[in-house]
Protein backbone atom coordinates (compact mmCIF):
# COMPACT_ATOMS: atom_id res chain seq x y z
CA UNK A 1 0.00 0.00 0.00
CA UNK A 2 1.32 3.46 -0.96
CA UNK A 3 2.34 5.88 1.71
CA UNK A 4 0.21 8.99 1.94
CA UNK A 5 1.38 12.62 1.66
CA UNK A 6 -0.81 15.65 2.26
CA UNK A 7 0.30 18.85 0.51
CA UNK A 8 -1.03 21.95 2.25
CA UNK A 9 -0.28 24.83 -0.12
CA UNK A 10 -2.37 27.64 -1.60
CA UNK A 11 -0.66 27.95 -5.01
CA UNK A 12 -2.70 25.71 -7.33
CA UNK A 13 0.06 25.17 -9.87
CA UNK A 14 2.61 24.28 -7.19
CA UNK A 15 0.13 21.76 -5.78
CA UNK A 16 -0.27 20.23 -9.24
CA UNK A 17 3.46 19.96 -9.85
CA UNK A 18 4.28 18.48 -6.44
CA UNK A 19 1.31 16.11 -6.66
CA UNK A 20 2.44 14.95 -10.08
CA UNK A 21 6.06 14.21 -9.16
CA UNK A 22 5.10 12.47 -5.91
CA UNK A 23 2.35 10.43 -7.56
CA UNK A 24 4.78 9.40 -10.28
CA UNK A 25 7.12 8.26 -7.50
CA UNK A 26 4.40 6.05 -6.06
CA UNK A 27 2.98 8.23 -3.29
CA UNK A 28 -0.69 8.59 -2.51
CA UNK A 29 -1.10 12.40 -2.63
CA UNK A 30 -3.95 14.44 -1.16
CA UNK A 31 -4.06 18.24 -1.13
CA UNK A 32 -5.49 21.09 0.90
CA UNK A 33 -5.30 24.78 0.07
CA UNK A 34 -6.13 26.88 3.11
CA UNK A 35 -4.87 27.29 6.64
CA UNK A 36 -7.87 27.64 8.88
CA UNK A 37 -9.13 24.03 8.66
CA UNK A 38 -5.84 22.40 7.64
CA UNK A 39 -5.56 20.56 10.95
CA UNK A 40 -8.98 18.96 10.29
CA UNK A 41 -7.74 17.77 6.90
CA UNK A 42 -4.67 16.21 8.53
CA UNK A 43 -6.85 14.49 11.16
CA UNK A 44 -9.19 13.20 8.46
CA UNK A 45 -6.50 11.98 6.06
CA UNK A 46 -3.98 10.70 8.61
CA UNK A 47 -1.02 11.06 6.22
CA UNK A 48 2.45 9.56 6.65
CA UNK A 49 4.06 12.90 5.73
CA UNK A 50 2.84 16.51 5.69
CA UNK A 51 4.17 19.09 3.22
CA UNK A 52 3.19 22.45 4.68
CA UNK A 53 3.55 25.96 3.23
CA UNK A 54 4.26 28.74 5.74
CA UNK A 55 2.17 31.52 4.21
CA UNK A 56 -1.37 30.23 3.91
CA UNK A 57 -4.70 32.03 3.87
CA UNK A 58 -6.48 31.76 7.21
CA UNK A 59 -3.63 30.53 9.39
CA UNK A 60 0.15 30.43 9.21
CA UNK A 61 2.02 27.19 8.59
CA UNK A 62 3.84 27.67 11.92
CA UNK A 63 0.51 27.70 13.79
CA UNK A 64 -0.69 24.59 11.94
CA UNK A 65 2.59 22.84 12.76
CA UNK A 66 2.12 23.66 16.44
CA UNK A 67 -1.38 22.18 16.29
CA UNK A 68 -0.01 19.02 14.67
CA UNK A 69 2.75 18.69 17.27
CA UNK A 70 0.25 19.28 20.07
CA UNK A 71 -2.09 16.56 18.85
CA UNK A 72 -1.57 13.20 20.52
CA UNK A 73 -2.38 11.17 17.39
CA UNK A 74 -0.65 13.38 14.81
CA UNK A 75 2.30 14.66 16.84
CA UNK A 76 4.89 12.26 15.36
CA UNK A 77 4.10 12.83 11.67
CA UNK A 78 7.15 14.18 9.76
CA UNK A 79 6.45 17.69 8.45
CA UNK A 80 8.32 19.33 5.55
CA UNK A 81 7.90 23.13 5.69
CA UNK A 82 7.91 25.16 2.47
CA UNK A 83 8.53 28.87 2.50
CA UNK A 84 9.59 31.75 0.31
CA UNK A 85 11.55 33.23 3.18
CA UNK A 86 15.09 31.99 3.46
CA UNK A 87 16.21 34.01 6.43
CA UNK A 88 17.97 32.19 9.22
CA UNK A 89 15.42 33.34 11.78
CA UNK A 90 12.62 31.66 9.80
CA UNK A 91 14.58 28.44 9.69
CA UNK A 92 15.11 28.66 13.45
CA UNK A 93 11.41 29.37 13.92
CA UNK A 94 10.52 26.28 11.92
CA UNK A 95 12.92 24.15 13.94
CA UNK A 96 11.57 25.50 17.22
CA UNK A 97 8.00 24.82 16.08
CA UNK A 98 9.02 21.22 15.38
CA UNK A 99 9.49 21.03 11.60
CA UNK A 100 11.22 17.82 10.47
CA UNK A 101 12.68 19.54 7.41
CA UNK A 102 12.58 23.00 5.86
CA UNK A 103 12.77 23.97 2.21
CA UNK A 104 13.02 27.44 0.68
CA UNK A 105 11.28 28.36 -2.56
CA UNK A 106 12.17 28.23 -5.37
CA UNK A 107 13.09 24.56 -4.78
CA UNK A 108 13.60 21.92 -7.46
CA UNK A 109 11.43 18.85 -7.97
CA UNK A 110 14.39 16.63 -7.11
CA UNK A 111 14.88 18.41 -3.78
CA UNK A 112 11.26 17.88 -2.80
CA UNK A 113 11.37 14.25 -3.82
CA UNK A 114 14.61 13.62 -1.92
CA UNK A 115 13.27 15.32 1.21
CA UNK A 116 10.04 13.31 1.18
CA UNK A 117 11.87 10.04 0.57
CA UNK A 118 14.25 10.87 3.41
CA UNK A 119 11.44 11.73 5.84
CA UNK A 120 9.74 8.42 5.03
CA UNK A 121 12.79 6.56 6.30
CA UNK A 122 13.15 8.53 9.55
CA UNK B 1 26.54 84.39 25.04
CA UNK B 2 24.03 83.28 22.43
CA UNK B 3 22.77 86.80 21.73
CA UNK B 4 26.27 88.12 21.18
CA UNK B 5 27.03 85.31 18.72
CA UNK B 6 23.83 86.07 16.80
CA UNK B 7 24.73 89.75 16.61
CA UNK B 8 28.32 89.03 15.53
CA UNK B 9 27.18 86.58 12.87
CA UNK B 10 24.47 88.95 11.60
CA UNK B 11 26.96 91.80 11.23
CA UNK B 12 29.49 89.48 9.61
CA UNK B 13 27.05 88.37 6.89
CA UNK B 14 25.72 91.93 6.49
CA UNK B 15 22.06 91.52 7.41
CA UNK B 16 20.12 94.33 9.07
CA UNK B 17 18.52 93.53 12.40
CA UNK B 18 15.02 94.27 11.08
CA UNK B 19 15.58 92.03 8.04
CA UNK B 20 16.83 89.13 10.15
CA UNK B 21 13.90 89.52 12.53
CA UNK B 22 11.43 89.46 9.65
CA UNK B 23 13.06 86.40 8.05
CA UNK B 24 12.99 84.55 11.37
CA UNK B 25 9.36 85.49 12.06
CA UNK B 26 9.99 87.58 15.18
CA UNK B 27 9.77 91.28 15.92
CA UNK B 28 12.82 93.53 15.58
CA UNK B 29 12.48 94.65 19.20
CA UNK B 30 12.47 91.01 20.39
CA UNK B 31 15.59 90.30 18.30
CA UNK B 32 17.22 93.39 19.78
CA UNK B 33 16.59 92.03 23.29
CA UNK B 34 17.96 88.63 22.25
CA UNK B 35 21.09 90.16 20.73
CA UNK B 36 21.77 92.05 23.94
CA UNK B 37 21.34 88.82 25.92
CA UNK B 38 18.27 90.16 27.69
CA UNK B 39 16.02 87.37 26.46
CA UNK B 40 16.88 83.69 26.52
CA UNK B 41 16.49 81.89 23.23
CA UNK B 42 16.14 78.29 22.15
CA UNK B 43 13.96 75.90 20.18
CA UNK B 44 12.22 77.10 17.05
CA UNK B 45 13.43 80.70 17.17
CA UNK B 46 17.06 79.60 17.52
CA UNK B 47 16.63 77.20 14.60
CA UNK B 48 15.05 79.88 12.43
CA UNK B 49 17.75 82.42 13.19
CA UNK B 50 20.44 79.80 12.58
CA UNK B 51 18.88 78.93 9.24
CA UNK B 52 18.77 82.54 8.09
CA UNK B 53 22.34 83.11 9.29
CA UNK B 54 23.44 79.89 7.57
CA UNK B 55 24.99 78.28 10.65
CA UNK B 56 23.97 75.38 12.87
CA UNK B 57 21.93 76.08 16.01
CA UNK B 58 24.85 74.62 17.99
CA UNK B 59 27.13 77.29 16.51
CA UNK B 60 24.88 79.99 17.97
CA UNK B 61 24.09 78.26 21.26
CA UNK B 62 27.51 76.89 22.06
CA UNK B 63 29.93 78.78 19.86
CA UNK B 64 31.84 77.52 16.89
CA UNK B 65 34.66 76.03 18.88
CA UNK B 66 32.50 74.00 21.26
CA UNK B 67 30.30 72.74 18.42
CA UNK B 68 33.37 71.75 16.41
CA UNK B 69 35.11 69.99 19.30
CA UNK B 70 31.96 68.17 20.33
CA UNK B 71 31.43 67.04 16.72
CA UNK B 72 35.02 65.84 16.37
CA UNK B 73 34.83 63.87 19.63
CA UNK B 74 31.64 62.20 18.41
CA UNK B 75 33.28 61.45 15.07
CA UNK B 76 36.25 59.79 16.77
CA UNK B 77 34.22 57.59 19.07
CA UNK B 78 34.43 54.50 16.86
CA UNK B 79 38.09 55.08 16.04
CA UNK B 80 40.20 54.37 19.07
CA UNK B 81 43.51 55.21 17.32
CA UNK B 82 42.38 58.86 16.99
CA UNK B 83 44.38 61.15 19.30
CA UNK B 84 41.31 62.46 21.11
CA UNK B 85 43.39 64.07 23.84
CA UNK B 86 44.75 66.46 21.17
CA UNK B 87 41.41 67.34 19.57
CA UNK B 88 41.67 71.00 20.67
CA UNK B 89 45.09 71.29 19.07
CA UNK B 90 43.87 69.65 15.86
CA UNK B 91 40.79 71.88 15.53
CA UNK B 92 42.90 74.96 16.28
CA UNK B 93 45.64 74.21 13.77
CA UNK B 94 43.48 72.76 10.98
CA UNK B 95 39.93 74.22 11.22
CA UNK B 96 39.27 73.53 7.53
CA UNK B 97 40.22 69.85 7.78
CA UNK B 98 38.26 69.55 11.02
CA UNK B 99 35.16 70.95 9.33
CA UNK B 100 35.63 68.58 6.40
CA UNK B 101 35.83 65.60 8.75
CA UNK B 102 32.58 66.65 10.39
CA UNK B 103 30.86 66.99 7.01
CA UNK B 104 32.05 63.55 5.93
CA UNK B 105 30.97 61.96 9.22
CA UNK B 106 27.53 63.52 8.87
CA UNK B 107 27.25 62.17 5.32
CA UNK B 108 28.37 58.72 6.51
CA UNK B 109 25.83 58.74 9.34
CA UNK B 110 23.03 59.78 6.97
CA UNK B 111 23.93 56.98 4.55
CA UNK B 112 24.22 54.37 7.31
CA UNK B 113 20.87 55.49 8.59
CA UNK B 114 19.26 55.14 5.17
CA UNK B 115 20.75 51.67 4.68
CA UNK B 116 19.43 50.50 8.04
CA UNK B 117 15.99 51.91 7.40
CA UNK B 118 15.83 50.32 3.95
CA UNK B 119 16.99 46.98 5.37
CA UNK B 120 14.30 47.17 8.02
CA UNK B 121 11.83 48.00 5.35
CA UNK B 122 12.65 44.90 3.30
CA UNK B 123 12.51 42.74 6.43
CA UNK B 124 9.32 44.13 7.93
CA UNK B 125 7.26 45.77 5.20
CA UNK B 126 4.27 43.41 4.87
CA UNK B 127 3.36 44.66 1.38
CA UNK B 128 6.85 44.04 0.09
CA UNK B 129 7.08 40.64 1.81
CA UNK B 130 3.74 39.60 0.27
CA UNK B 131 4.77 40.77 -3.17
CA UNK B 132 8.14 38.97 -3.02
CA UNK B 133 6.43 35.83 -1.74
CA UNK B 134 4.11 35.83 -4.74
CA UNK B 135 6.96 36.31 -7.19
CA UNK B 136 9.02 33.50 -5.63
CA UNK B 137 6.03 31.14 -5.48
CA UNK B 138 5.29 31.75 -9.15
CA UNK B 139 8.94 31.16 -10.07
CA UNK B 140 8.79 27.90 -8.08
CA UNK B 141 5.72 26.81 -9.97
CA UNK B 142 7.26 27.59 -13.37
CA UNK B 143 10.50 25.85 -12.45
CA UNK B 144 8.67 22.76 -11.26
CA UNK B 145 6.43 22.49 -14.34
CA UNK B 146 9.34 23.16 -16.73
CA UNK B 147 11.40 20.40 -15.09
CA UNK B 148 8.54 17.94 -15.46
CA UNK B 149 8.25 18.80 -19.15
CA UNK B 150 11.99 18.64 -19.76
CA UNK B 151 13.19 15.76 -17.59
CA UNK B 152 12.94 13.21 -20.42
CA UNK B 153 10.43 10.93 -18.75
CA UNK B 154 7.34 10.00 -20.73
CA UNK B 155 4.40 12.25 -20.12
CA UNK B 156 0.81 11.66 -21.14
CA UNK B 157 -0.53 14.31 -23.53
CA UNK B 158 -3.13 15.63 -21.06
CA UNK B 159 -0.42 16.20 -18.41
CA UNK B 160 1.85 17.75 -21.01
CA UNK B 161 -0.92 20.09 -22.02
CA UNK B 162 -1.75 20.91 -18.40
CA UNK B 163 1.84 21.86 -17.49
CA UNK B 164 2.21 23.91 -20.67
CA UNK B 165 -0.92 25.77 -19.66
CA UNK B 166 0.38 26.19 -16.09
CA UNK B 167 3.65 27.68 -17.36
CA UNK B 168 1.72 30.02 -19.63
CA UNK B 169 -0.52 31.14 -16.73
CA UNK B 170 2.39 31.50 -14.33
CA UNK B 171 4.56 33.43 -16.76
CA UNK B 172 1.73 35.88 -17.29
CA UNK B 173 1.24 36.13 -13.53
CA UNK B 174 4.99 36.61 -13.02
CA UNK B 175 5.09 39.44 -15.54
CA UNK B 176 2.23 41.15 -13.79
CA UNK B 177 3.74 40.62 -10.30
CA UNK B 178 7.14 41.87 -11.46
CA UNK B 179 5.52 44.96 -12.92
CA UNK B 180 3.62 45.60 -9.67
CA UNK B 181 6.81 45.12 -7.68
CA UNK B 182 8.73 47.61 -9.81
CA UNK B 183 5.84 50.06 -9.51
CA UNK B 184 5.87 49.60 -5.74
CA UNK B 185 9.62 50.14 -5.47
CA UNK B 186 9.56 53.12 -7.81
CA UNK B 187 6.69 54.62 -5.87
CA UNK B 188 8.38 54.02 -2.55
CA UNK B 189 8.93 57.22 -0.67
CA UNK B 190 12.51 58.27 -1.21
CA UNK B 191 12.61 61.27 1.07
CA UNK B 192 14.87 61.48 4.06
CA UNK B 193 11.81 61.25 6.32
CA UNK B 194 10.68 57.98 4.74
CA UNK B 195 13.84 56.20 5.79
CA UNK B 196 13.73 57.49 9.33
CA UNK B 197 12.44 55.28 12.10
CA UNK B 198 8.92 56.01 13.36
CA UNK B 199 10.33 57.50 16.55
CA UNK B 200 12.64 59.80 14.56
CA UNK B 201 9.69 60.86 12.38
CA UNK B 202 7.80 61.66 15.56
CA UNK B 203 10.73 63.68 16.95
CA UNK B 204 10.90 65.65 13.68
CA UNK B 205 7.14 66.25 13.86
CA UNK B 206 7.40 67.58 17.42
CA UNK B 207 10.42 69.74 16.52
CA UNK B 208 8.54 71.24 13.58
CA UNK B 209 5.86 72.42 16.04
CA UNK B 210 8.42 73.42 18.66
CA UNK B 211 6.44 71.02 20.94
CA UNK B 212 3.53 73.44 21.16
CA UNK B 213 0.13 73.02 19.48
CA UNK B 214 -2.03 76.14 19.73
CA UNK B 215 -4.93 74.27 18.09
CA UNK B 216 -5.05 71.86 21.04
CA UNK B 217 -5.34 74.62 23.60
CA UNK B 218 -8.81 75.45 24.90
CA UNK B 219 -12.14 73.65 24.44
CA UNK B 220 -12.50 71.10 21.67
CA UNK B 221 -8.79 70.38 21.43
CA UNK B 222 -9.22 66.62 21.30
CA UNK B 223 -11.33 66.90 18.14
CA UNK B 224 -8.41 68.50 16.33
CA UNK B 225 -5.77 65.87 17.16
CA UNK B 226 -6.50 63.71 14.11
CA UNK B 227 -6.38 66.72 11.79
CA UNK B 228 -2.99 67.86 13.12
CA UNK B 229 -1.59 64.36 12.66
CA UNK B 230 -3.04 64.09 9.15
CA UNK B 231 -1.24 67.33 8.24
CA UNK B 232 2.04 66.18 9.82
CA UNK B 233 4.36 65.83 6.82
CA UNK B 234 7.01 64.19 8.99
CA UNK B 235 4.70 61.38 10.09
CA UNK B 236 5.06 59.10 7.08
CA UNK B 237 4.48 55.77 8.86
CA UNK B 238 1.50 54.42 10.77
CA UNK B 239 3.72 53.70 13.75
CA UNK B 240 4.87 57.35 13.88
CA UNK B 241 1.25 58.53 13.66
CA UNK B 242 0.28 56.21 16.52
CA UNK B 243 3.06 57.61 18.71
CA UNK B 244 1.97 61.17 17.85
CA UNK B 245 -1.67 60.34 18.55
CA UNK B 246 -0.89 59.06 22.06
CA UNK B 247 1.31 62.07 22.88
CA UNK B 248 -1.19 64.63 21.56
CA UNK B 249 -4.03 62.99 23.49
CA UNK B 250 -1.94 63.42 26.61
CA UNK B 251 -1.23 67.02 25.54
CA UNK B 252 -4.96 67.78 25.41
CA UNK B 253 -5.51 66.32 28.90
CA UNK B 254 -2.61 68.34 30.30
CA UNK B 255 -3.87 71.52 28.59
CA UNK B 256 -7.29 71.03 30.19
CA UNK B 257 -5.74 70.70 33.64
CA UNK B 258 -3.34 73.59 33.16
CA UNK B 259 -4.89 76.02 30.62
CA UNK B 260 -2.54 78.18 28.60
CA UNK B 261 -4.53 81.27 29.61
CA UNK B 262 -3.57 80.66 33.25
CA UNK B 263 0.00 79.46 32.82
CA UNK B 264 1.46 82.93 32.12
CA UNK B 265 0.13 84.32 35.39
CA UNK B 266 1.10 81.20 37.31
CA UNK B 267 4.68 81.43 36.04
CA UNK B 268 4.70 85.15 36.78
CA UNK B 269 3.69 84.40 40.38
CA UNK B 270 5.68 81.25 41.10
CA UNK B 271 8.46 81.45 38.54
CA UNK B 272 9.59 78.39 36.59
CA UNK B 273 9.37 76.32 39.75
CA UNK B 274 7.59 73.04 38.92
CA UNK B 275 7.17 72.05 42.57
CA UNK B 276 5.54 75.38 43.45
CA UNK B 277 3.37 75.22 40.32
CA UNK B 278 2.26 71.68 41.18
CA UNK B 279 1.30 72.76 44.67
CA UNK B 280 -0.49 75.92 43.49
CA UNK B 281 -2.52 74.05 40.85
CA UNK B 282 -2.99 70.82 42.81
CA UNK B 283 -1.62 68.84 39.87
CA UNK B 284 0.92 66.04 39.73
CA UNK B 285 4.51 67.08 39.22
CA UNK B 286 4.71 64.93 36.08
CA UNK B 287 1.73 66.80 34.59
CA UNK B 288 3.28 70.19 35.37
CA UNK B 289 6.61 69.09 33.87
CA UNK B 290 4.95 67.93 30.64
CA UNK B 291 2.98 71.17 30.47
CA UNK B 292 6.05 73.36 30.93
CA UNK B 293 7.70 71.37 28.16
CA UNK B 294 4.85 72.21 25.81
CA UNK B 295 4.46 75.94 26.44
CA UNK B 296 5.49 78.49 23.80
CA UNK B 297 8.72 80.33 24.41
CA UNK B 298 7.00 83.68 24.95
CA UNK B 299 5.16 82.21 27.95
CA UNK B 300 7.80 80.08 29.65
CA UNK B 301 11.03 81.00 27.90
CA UNK B 302 13.30 78.21 26.64
CA UNK B 303 12.59 74.98 28.51
CA UNK B 304 13.98 71.55 27.67
CA UNK B 305 11.97 68.42 28.22
CA UNK B 306 12.65 64.70 27.82
CA UNK B 307 10.80 61.45 28.46
CA UNK B 308 12.40 58.01 28.39
CA UNK B 309 10.84 54.60 28.76
CA UNK B 310 11.91 51.82 31.10
CA UNK B 311 14.67 50.69 28.74
CA UNK B 312 16.22 54.16 28.73
CA UNK B 313 15.05 54.88 25.18
CA UNK B 314 14.30 58.58 24.79
CA UNK B 315 10.75 58.72 23.47
CA UNK B 316 10.29 62.47 23.55
CA UNK B 317 12.97 65.11 23.43
CA UNK B 318 12.92 68.85 23.33
CA UNK B 319 16.49 70.09 23.64
CA UNK B 320 17.01 73.65 24.80
CA UNK B 321 19.36 76.04 26.58
CA UNK B 322 22.40 74.82 24.65
CA UNK B 323 22.01 71.20 25.77
CA UNK B 324 22.41 68.66 22.99
CA UNK B 325 19.85 65.98 22.22
CA UNK B 326 20.10 62.88 24.38
CA UNK B 327 21.72 60.21 22.25
CA UNK B 328 19.80 57.01 21.64
CA UNK B 329 22.91 55.00 22.34
CA UNK B 330 25.67 55.77 24.79
CA UNK B 331 23.98 58.71 26.46
CA UNK B 332 25.69 60.07 29.58
CA UNK B 333 24.48 58.17 32.65
CA UNK B 334 24.92 61.27 34.82
CA UNK B 335 21.72 62.81 33.49
CA UNK B 336 19.27 62.63 36.39
CA UNK B 337 16.60 61.16 34.07
CA UNK B 338 18.49 57.85 34.22
CA UNK B 339 19.05 58.14 37.96
CA UNK B 340 15.30 58.21 38.68
CA UNK B 341 14.38 55.56 36.10
CA UNK B 342 14.51 52.63 38.49
CA UNK B 343 12.94 54.57 41.36
CA UNK B 344 9.27 55.39 40.77
CA UNK B 345 8.09 58.41 42.71
CA UNK B 346 11.59 59.76 43.21
CA UNK B 347 12.36 63.35 42.20
CA UNK B 348 15.88 64.63 41.65
CA UNK B 349 16.93 68.19 40.98
CA UNK B 350 20.50 68.99 40.00
CA UNK B 351 22.53 71.80 38.60
CA UNK B 352 23.97 70.31 35.42
CA UNK B 353 26.73 71.51 33.14
CA UNK B 354 27.44 70.25 29.62
CA UNK B 355 30.39 72.03 28.04
CA UNK B 356 29.46 75.72 28.41
CA UNK B 357 25.75 75.16 28.91
CA UNK B 358 24.38 75.25 32.47
CA UNK B 359 20.86 74.19 33.41
CA UNK B 360 18.74 73.03 36.30
CA UNK B 361 17.60 69.46 35.55
CA UNK B 362 14.53 68.20 37.38
CA UNK B 363 13.83 64.50 36.86
CA UNK B 364 11.04 62.29 38.08
CA UNK B 365 9.80 58.77 37.45
CA UNK B 366 6.19 57.69 37.34
CA UNK B 367 4.07 54.67 36.51
CA UNK B 368 2.96 54.94 32.87
CA UNK B 369 0.93 51.72 32.99
CA UNK B 370 -0.23 49.88 36.08
CA UNK B 371 0.77 46.28 36.70
CA UNK B 372 -1.75 43.50 36.26
CA UNK B 373 -1.59 39.73 36.48
CA UNK B 374 1.44 38.45 34.56
CA UNK B 375 2.03 41.96 33.20
CA UNK B 376 4.56 44.21 34.90
CA UNK B 377 4.04 47.91 35.43
CA UNK B 378 5.69 50.26 32.94
CA UNK B 379 7.65 53.21 34.22
CA UNK B 380 8.60 56.37 32.40
CA UNK B 381 11.06 59.00 33.52
CA UNK B 382 10.71 62.69 32.68
CA UNK B 383 13.26 65.47 32.87
CA UNK B 384 12.79 69.21 32.63
CA UNK B 385 15.68 71.50 31.79
CA UNK B 386 15.29 74.99 33.21
CA UNK B 387 17.48 78.09 33.04
CA UNK B 388 20.10 78.16 35.77
CA UNK B 389 20.51 81.60 37.29
CA UNK B 390 22.27 80.54 40.46
CA UNK B 391 25.54 79.10 41.59
CA UNK B 392 26.52 75.97 43.46
CA UNK B 393 27.88 72.47 42.93
CA UNK B 394 27.41 71.19 39.38
CA UNK B 395 27.08 67.72 37.91
CA UNK B 396 28.99 67.51 34.66
CA UNK B 397 27.40 65.51 31.88
CA UNK B 398 28.93 64.53 28.59
CA UNK B 399 27.28 64.66 25.18
CA UNK B 400 28.15 60.99 24.74
CA UNK B 401 29.29 58.18 27.02
CA UNK B 402 31.58 56.43 24.57
CA UNK B 403 33.68 59.54 23.96
CA UNK B 404 33.56 60.95 27.46
CA UNK B 405 36.62 62.91 28.47
CA UNK B 406 35.55 63.42 32.07
CA UNK B 407 36.71 59.99 33.25
CA UNK B 408 34.38 60.17 36.23
CA UNK B 409 32.67 56.83 35.91
CA UNK B 410 35.18 54.29 34.67
CA UNK B 411 33.63 50.82 34.71
CA UNK B 412 35.88 47.95 35.81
Amino acid sequence: MSKKVIVIEDERNIIEAISFILSRDGWDVVTHSNGHDAIDAVRLRKPDIVILDVMLPGKSGFDILQEIRGDGELGQIPVLMLTARGQEKDREMAQRAGASAYMTKPFSNAEVLDAVRHLATV
Amino acid sequence: MVGTRIRERRIMVGIKQADLAQSAGISASYLNLIEHNRRRIGGKTLHQLAEVLDVTPAFLSQGAEVALLSGLRDAAEDHTPAETDRVDEFAGRFPGWAGLILDLVRQRDDLAHSVKALTDRIAYDPELAKSLHEVISTVTSIRSAATILADGQSLEPQWQSRFHRNIDEDSERLASEAEALVRYLEGAPGSEMAVRTPLEQFHAFMDSHDHHFSELEGPGGSARVASIIARGDHLVSDAARQIAFAVLKQYVQDARKLPLSEMGDLIETHGLDPLALAEATNQRLATVARRLGSLPEDVAGPVGFFICDGTGRVILQKPALGIARLRTNACCIHWPIYEVLGHPGRVIQKRVRQDEARVIALAMSHEARAASINRPALYHAQMLLLPDNGTGPETKVAASCSMCTMGACQVD
